[in-house]
């Protein structure tokens, strides 16, 4: 896999962050590059995604949508069936093993609908760490059931009531937690954002998902996919997948969130309707106004009603 | 020479420290903010940073982030904020810096953005989420035209306090604490510890002002006996401002600022 050494996807990425963060960014940087590679923790991560997340998932041919549909052979890869329901536990795992080598003793994390949140309890709960969750207020409401796990897996739920109390605000929570805790915390990111070296780590922990199904693929038709397709929301379930394919011939469509129709103001489509900006730590497409203020997204995956 | 560096100098001459003060243009109105500017003034501070509010400011406590919400909701745009430093900039020649976050310098385009912002009166920027290695466009847009005042951190290496202090110019904002701006954890060794080493790497090559958590006389005191140049009080103001009348605020303004500009005053 290939490593950006300045942390720049052209002229994406990058490290737009608080000098306080600077020696923490460094070190987590130092530390990915050790391991990253290394025979042991390689191992000891694919045990986890094996025994406890629940790897390899299946990849499903979909024979009554493939026929309704009457052209491709649909497949889809399976991998709501991990251990927690979503992708989220690949990156969680080898984060959090990343962070027990570090010798991290308390890891924060930022969560939207609650499923990062639910994988990075899930992961310290099997390395025996402590875990604190960000969560917009929002969406403590419209997940309770995530938030209710979240607890029973030992992890607490900071609400976040700043802001538009939602995932932006939960992440910017996290990071004032971080910044205040540089020392101590480890933060594991969950999405393809933030500054660098989170974009590549979480690129490389969910590339799992495409290097499956380059062998699943090959086993079932003897070549890769010719059209690979997965939802773009913060990212890490796209690139995971799409990442290992880029290569190949398969053509790639990644699908956002349009919610009420782009030219609302009420969708979630970043990279289709978005400029480009600096947030959170990084050069990124962004939903924002004339004036450069960020703006809320829209997005039904939390729940399919608003709560004030 | 910019009217940041001219009031170092002035101030240097004088044996005194400088005291920086922040506020949040548009808080909690536009009204409030030309009083408080001018207890400001008449309390004898010497820089005025502005803030401008961004929707998601990450390196700020909850005073801040109340203000910035405030102040975006009272339709605070960069145009009004230019026109509000235009007004004072008719009132004072006190030097203004404005303290916001990149991402409002980099949608108009850090070249337009800075020399609007000069235009209005502007000398200076902070700006706590831009890192040096992202600096350049930046820079080279503010050169000669406006200084560019960076931060670091007690946890900066000294290699890095190094090449940071070549990149700023006006002076080095030290970060006192581990944290956002406005918590309250006391005067702490390892910052003491800090502005002592930061102050020996830049060798008096540019003055160091040590800002987040600075709210009381005595903290003042504490960061000036150690070596600062120059302190920031930002959160306290806001909470004076309030908590004040606005038939009071620049009388209470006025007081206030004078028990902090006294600790800087060599007796």
């Amino acid at each position: 896999m290939k490593y950006p050494k300045d942390g720049k996807f052209g002229e994406f990425g990058g490290k737009y962050i608080p000098e306080t963060l600077v020696p923490a960014i460094e070190e987590l940087e130092e530390n990915y590059l050790k391991f990253k590679d290394n025979k042991d923790f390689k191992k000891e991560l694919d045990y986890y995604l094996k025994q406890y997340a629940g790897r390899p998932t299946p990849l499903y041919y979909a024979k009554n949508l493939s026929e309704k549909c009457g052209g491709a052979k649909i497949y889809l890869k399976r991998e709501d069936l991990l251990h927690g329901g979503a992708h989220k536990i690949n990156n969680t795992l080898g984060q959090a093993l990343l962070a027990k080598k570090m010798n991290k003793k308390r890891i924060i994390a930022e969560t939207g609908a609650g499923q990062h949140g639910v994988a990075t309890a899930m992961a310290c709960a099997v390395l025996g760490m402590k875990s604190e969750v960000y969560m917009g207020y929002k969406d403590t409401i419209r997940q309770k059931l995530n938030v209710y796990r979240m607890n029973m897996l030992g992890s607490k739920v900071h609400p976040v009531k700043s802001g538009s109390k939602t995932l932006k605000d939960a992440i910017n929570e996290a990071i004032r937690d971080w910044i205040t805790n540089v020392e101590s915390t480890y933060y594991l990111l969950g999405s393809a954002v933030g500054p660098h070296p989170y974009p590549v780590m979480v690129r490389d922990f969910q590339s799992v998902i495409g290097e499956e199904i380059k062998v699943q693929m090959k086993k079932i038709s003897n070549k890769t996919p010719d059209i690979v397709i997965a939802c773009v929301g913060g990212g890490s379930n796209a690139i995971g997948t799409f990442y290992p394919l880029v290569d190949t011939n398969a053509e790639i469509i990644g699908v956002e969130a349009a919610g009420k129709g782009l030219k609302s103001k009420y969708h979630s489509a970043t990279l289709s309707a978005g400029s480009k900006g600096v947030l959170h730590g990084m050069m990124t497409y962004l939903l924002q106004d004339e004036e450069g203020q960020i703006t809320e997204t829209h997005s039904i995956s939390a729940c399919i009603f608003d709560v004030d | 020479m910019s009217r940041i560096k001219e009031k170092f100098a002035e101030l240097v001459a004088k044996k005194e420290k400088a005291l920086i003060a922040y506020i949040m243009v548009g808080y909690p109105n536009e009204k409030t903010t030309m009083t408080a500017i001018r207890g400001l003034i008449k309390g004898g501070t010497d820089i005025i940073e502005l803030g401008f509010p961004f929707s998601d400011p990450l390196a700020d406590g909850p005073v801040i982030q109340n203000a910035s919400m405030i102040s975006l909701d009272n339709g605070i745009k960069i145009n009004r904020f230019f026109n509000i430093v235009k007004k004072i900039r008719k009132e004072t020649d006190i030097p203004l810096v404005l303290m916001t976050y990149t991402n409002i310098l980099y949608h108009k385009g850090y070249p337009k953005f800075i020399a609007e912002s000069k235009k209005a009166g502007i000398d200076g920027f902070i700006l706590p989420d831009m890192s040096i290695e992202e600096s350049k466009e930046y820079l080279a847009s503010a050169k000669n035209r406006a200084d560019t005042i960076f931060l670091v951190s007690p946890n900066t290496t000294k290699s890095r306090i190094e090449r940071i202090a070549k990149s700023s110019s006006g002076f080095l904002y030290l970060v006192a604490v581990y944290g956002t701006t406005g918590v309250k954890t006391g005067i702490q060794n390892y910052t003491i510890k800090a502005i002592k080493e930061v102050k020996k790497i830049t060798k008096g090559k540019i003055p160091v002002g040590v800002g987040f958590g600075v709210s009381t006389p005595n903290d003042v005191k504490k960061y000036i006996n150690a070596g600062a140049d120059a302190v920031i009080v930002g959160s306290a103001f806001l909470k004076l401002i309030e908590k004040t009348p606005h038939n009071k605020l620049e009388l209470d303004i006025t007081a206030f600022t004078k028990s902090l500009k006294r600790q800087t005053v060599k007796k």
